[in-house]
């Protein structure tokens, strides 16, 4: 263990070291006299290079490297939910006891809080044979969540102690486990090294929806569980928006938020709004489902390198208790530019944008995270990612986007236009694509209705002529258009205004049951093709287009309770009693 | 005991390189003297065996391999600080460049400060009122925000940021504990001494730091101003319990300044050549904004940059926009038909203003109101671009009253006068008044009882 390095070379956060033959390929380690983690990226004969997770000024020569002997690693145990930790898993709340309002360096490692006293339920006895990943005891972590102790990936055997049932806190023995003659001791927490996905019994199939109440989501291009989606976008169109209406409103059981290299303020906005917010189903605080983690942008960049792989390790633990898990990264580009950053002070012969060459398989690791297992221990679990990428200029074409687009079924392409016209979620609906629709479509038959992925199919090509239609308007003006055009572009403006626009600030439209998703589409498809058979009949657009009707199906996200869609029926009678009044006159 | 070393390997523009120097570490501060007797003060950037990399802050010239002297100070580069700083001029270093003297304190502060730590911070929700209306009302400046003014050559961003600072109405009442520190990163000294006067004829100097790097002055020192001004933000912030606002300009020079070192250390160039940390640079700018909760004090942020050629989508307003909490954009086209302040208002945005503003806050119907006026000016582009094609007079009748909407809001809302100051009830009122030009259905994204209670002719 007591194996020391001398540091040779500082430059920003890369340091390297002598004397380091016996250090391990990413191995963590305590740098200098302040004791600064980093983790060993290169071993070349005795020289070690150390990317370092905190500020490196004041650093000198010959100071010492310390070996720790084992890989970055997260503790996987009761303490997370509800918390707010660094990149590397420090939890801030503790650390702002320790020193005031900023962050200076050479904390150490500290991380779950061990003092705690956990109430523990066990569910084996003696003799029992445990597996790996199996589980052997349960704590309330919080009202929302009961935490599974799991046996830790790679040990089993026969139990041959357990404590009664009662309160320990996580670093006391709870199980002896014997194994081949050797003895292993469970404690309430395990620990996992980052780096490395966490194993499951099998992957399986993704077959439903995540229900996120966002209309454009849930109905155009939907979330599945288990799935990678990604949501790219320039500057203030609204990615960290998008992203804060699924941590508050998708039906993930946990969400885990990955606040990487973004701005401090908007980590405060969580920390303070989600304790204040109800989950509509538990009446909880969400907070009590959420872990945070933060490396804001003015925070070390090699932890924010990290602080994706704490936040992805953390969603597989508790998928394998048999959660659902979505993991929100805002933003991944962060994480891309602080690869960059690192490997441009490694001196690496750049690729792309000098990015480095390996950028595209560390963001396919990163996504391949994500799945529907069935769990070691049996549990069906999830771990969804939607990931944001902020474009350099906001041009999709830069390598983070590209890359990324490579590896994910979602595509959530955030407009610049949209944005500056205050359409939101400004979800550009010709630019985005979901490659579950199909994997889904037997989930809406049965869930929500027959002919949903019809109607949408239906809707959104209407969306894409309407498109194609614009273009001609904008040379020749509206009026020249055959009517059954003008009558498209009508229809697409209700679509726009009244069904993908969501007031993400109105109590009833911030969330939306998928059951009045679907029939506001509905009522708009039934008006369409009320006025279709109108026209039919040659009546001209000018009769047909009713401005209160229009006006009354934009506003039904407002006018229609959420609990009581009868109101739609009533819509669908004014448009009957319309139309049909109209083509009387036409027909006498 | 200090070393002093007398052999400097290379000189290339404003680094210095050395050989066999020990025990130094890394950010340490040098003292370097020059055959002439001139001192210039530097800070180790790289430390490679017995090998370092010096930045200089001054000029390197004169300075020669072999007739300097450069000693090691064993400290990090700090700021001497007090109250007495207010109402002084300091140069881009922060030393006193007025007749005012040293300043005498035993306060030492690290410029590089500390990042916040988000669980300590307090989320900004208080309306500063800047008495002009494009911005009260449609990218509404909070408490502890920071807001960038992107702007152009040329164009009247000094004025405007002026404008704000003799207007904005940054502490409770009385205005008692405000100040305004002002650092001037390469700018011209025709634009540094519009600021003095301007401070000077609102009365305000006395409230003011100044911390000022001119265009003629070593680049090198130009990478502290901005850092020297915050960490005096910081300390009259949270130590002193202040209101502050930060004004600085110009990010761009900044940047470049960056950049020239950068390429002198050899890095490898990511966009236009800028260093690949050009974005945690500048998030450790901008971060140090904020307000925190155990501390009454707050730091107000805005940073004026000029976008080269006009460029939202160049690398410096575009990592600036990913980190700052919004942006305050000047058109050109607006600028080049006399229209002051020329706020382009659609490509503007304020992140905190939806909960700073509205009811308890400003007035009930404000988020409607400049969710709608943005909507409408963004349809009149549209509209526009269309007369441009077809012509104006075979618009439609809803498209013509979008037109005059265009113009009267150009004219009557955006455009004020330089010492024109409304408040936020005056400007919300000129934005109805708008409104009305336009058919009541047009207005769909008003509540329909807001409508209903403002919407009268």
């Amino acid at each position: 263990m007591n194996k020391n390095g001398t540091i040779t070379m500082i430059n920003g956060p890369v340091i390297r070291g002598k004397n380091m033959a016996n250090f391990k390929m990413r191995e963590m380690v305590m740098v200098g006299k302040k004791k600064l983690i980093g983790e060993v990226i290169i071993l070349d004969g005795d020289v070690g290079t150390i990317q370092v997770y905190e500020e490196t000024e004041g650093l000198t020569l010959g100071e010492d490297v310390l070996s720790t002997g084992k890989p970055l690693s997260v503790k996987l145990g009761p303490g997370m939910m509800g918390n707010i930790f660094d990149g590397i898993q420090r939890p801030l709340l503790e650390i702002d006891k320790m020193n005031k309002d900023f962050i200076p360096e050479g904390i150490g490692l500290i991380s779950l809080d061990q003092e705690k006293e956990w109430e523990v339920e066990f569910c084996v006895g003696e003799g029992d044979s445990l597996t790996q990943g199996q589980i052997f005891a349960y704590v309330k972590e919080t009202e929302l969540i009961r935490h599974k102790l799991l046996v830790p990936p790679g040990k089993s055997g026969v139990v041959i102690s357990l404590k009664a049932d009662g309160k320990y806190n996580i670093e006391e023995v709870l199980v002896v486990l014997k194994d081949d003659g050797k003895e292993q001791e469970l404690r309430m927490y395990h620990e996992w090294p980052v780096r490395v996905p966490r194993p499951s019994k099998l992957r399986k199939e993704i077959e439903k929806l995540l229900i996120t109440g966002q209309r454009v989501l849930d109905i155009f291009f939907p979330l599945a569980k288990g799935g990678t989606s990604a949501i790219p976008g320039g500057f203030g169109t609204g990615k960290t928006m998008t992203q804060h209406q699924l941590a508050k409103w998708s039906d993930a059981d946990i969400i885990i938020y990955i606040g990487c290299g973004e701005r401090g303020n908007e980590m405060t906005e969580v920390l303070e709004d989600f304790p204040k917010l109800i989950d509509p189903k538990s009446n909880r605080p969400l907070m009590e489902r959420t872990i945070l983690i933060a490396n804001t942008s003015n925070m070390p960049v090699a932890a924010r390198e990290a602080s994706i792989y704490t936040g992805i390790t953390m969603a597989e633990y508790y998928r394998d208790m048999g959660y659902h898990v979505a993991i929100m990264a805002d933003s991944t580009s962060r994480w891309a530019e602080a690869l960059r950053e690192i490997s441009g002070r490694l001196e690496e012969m750049p690729a792309e944008e000098g990015y480095p060459a390996y950028l595209p398989s560390r963001i396919a690791e990163f996504y391949e995270r994500a799945g529907y297992v069935e769990a070691l221990s049996g549990e069906e679990g999830s771990v969804t990612i939607i990931g944001a990428v902020s474009p350099a200029g906001g041009d999709f074409s830069e390598p983070v986007t590209e890359n990324t687009k490579r590896f994910v079924n979602v595509f959530l392409a955030l407009d610049k236009e949209l944005a500056y016209s205050r359409h939101y979620p400004a979800i550009n609906w010709l630019d985005s694509y979901s490659g579950y629709i199909k994997v889904l479509e037997r989930w809406y038959e049965e869930n929500l209705a027959e002919d949903a992925v019809k109607l949408r199919n239906k809707m959104l090509e209407l969306l894409f002529k309407e498109n194609k239609l614009q273009e001609i308007v904008m040379l020749v003006g509206e009026d020249v258009l055959p009517d059954d055009q003008r009558l498209i572009l009508e229809i697409a403006k209700i679509i726009k205004i009244g069904f993908l626009q969501q007031n993400a600030y109105n109590k009833d439209d911030t969330f939306v049951p998928l059951e009045k998703q679907y029939r506001m589409l509905k009522i708009i498809d039934y008006l369409y093709e009320r006025c279709r058979s109108s026209l039919a009949l040659s009546i001209p657009i000018s009769q047909i287009k009713s401005q209160k009707i229009n006006d009354e199906l934009i506003k039904m996200k407002y006018t229609v309770p959420n609990d009581d869609l009868s109101k739609i029926d009533e819509i669908k009678e004014m448009i009957d009693n319309y139309y049909t009044e109209l083509e009387k006159q036409y027909l006498v | 005991m200090k070393k002093e070393y007398l052999k400097i390997d290379k000189v290339i523009g404003p680094l210095i390189e050395m050989s066999n120097v020990k025990d130094i570490s890394f950010g340490e501060v040098v003292d370097i003297k020059s055959s002439d007797g001139a001192m210039k003060k530097g800070k180790v950037i790289k430390i490679d065996g017995d090998r370092v990399i010096i930045q200089v802050f001054e000029s390197t010239s004169g300075l020669s391999t072999g007739n300097s002297s450069v000693t090691f100070t064993d400290e990090a580069f700090e700021l001497s600080l007090s109250k007495d700083i207010l109402g002084r001029v300091f140069d881009g270093l922060g030393r006193p460049a007025d007749a005012g003297g040293e300043l005498y304190t035993r306060k030492k502060y690290n410029i590089n400060g500390r990042p916040i730590n988000p669980v300590a911070r307090k989320y900004p929700r208080d309306f500063i009122q800047t008495g002009i209306s494009s911005i009260d009302a449609l990218m509404t400046l909070i408490r502890g925000q920071k807001l960038p003014i992107f702007s152009g050559n040329g164009m009247t961003h000094n004025e405007l940021a002026a404008q704000i600072v003799r207007q904005a109405k940054l502490g409770e009442g009385a205005n008692e504990d405000f100040a305004i520190i002002f650092a001037a990163i390469g700018v011209k000294h025709d634009d540094a001494d519009f600021f003095r006067k301007s401070f000077i004829e609102s009365n305000a100097m006395d409230r003011v730091v100044m911390f000022i790097n001119y265009a003629d002055d070593p680049i090198a020192e130009r990478i502290n101003t901005p850092r020297c001004a915050l960490t005096a933000a910081e300390y009259l912030a949270f130590e002193q319990d202040m209101q502050i606002l930060v004004v600085m300009s110009d990010i761009t020079s900044y940047c470049e300044a960056l950049r020239e070192v950068s390429s002198a250390k050899e890095e490898v160039p990511s966009r236009k050549g800028y260093p690949g940390y050009l974005y945690s640079d500048l998030a450790s700018l901008y971060e140090r904004a904020g307000m925190l909760k155990d501390k009454v004090g707050s730091i107000t942020y805005l940073p004026i940059l000029t976008m080269p050629n006009d460029d939202i989508t160049h690398p410096i307003p575009d990592l600036t926009g990913y980190i700052t909490e919004g942006q305050i954009v000047l058109g050109r086209e607006l600028f080049q038909n006399n229209i002051y302040p020329p706020v382009n208002i659609l490509p503007s945005l304020s992140r905190l203003m939806k909960d700073g503003i509205g009811e308890g806050y400003t007035r009930k119907d404000h988020p409607d109101l400049a969710n709608q006026l943005f909507s409408c000016y963004s349809k009149v582009q549209e509209v526009r671009a269309l007369a441009q094609i077809i012509g104006e007079d075979d618009l439609t009748e809803t498209d013509k009253k979008y037109m005059k909407f265009g113009k009267a809001f150009e004219d009557n809302f955006i455009s004020q006068g330089f010492e024109e100051n409304r408040d936020i009830d005056e400007t919300l009122d000129i934005g109805w008044e708008m409104l009305r030009i336009l058919p009541k259905e047009e207005l769909n994204r008003i509540n329909p009882d807001m409508l209903d209670e403002y919407y009268y002719i």
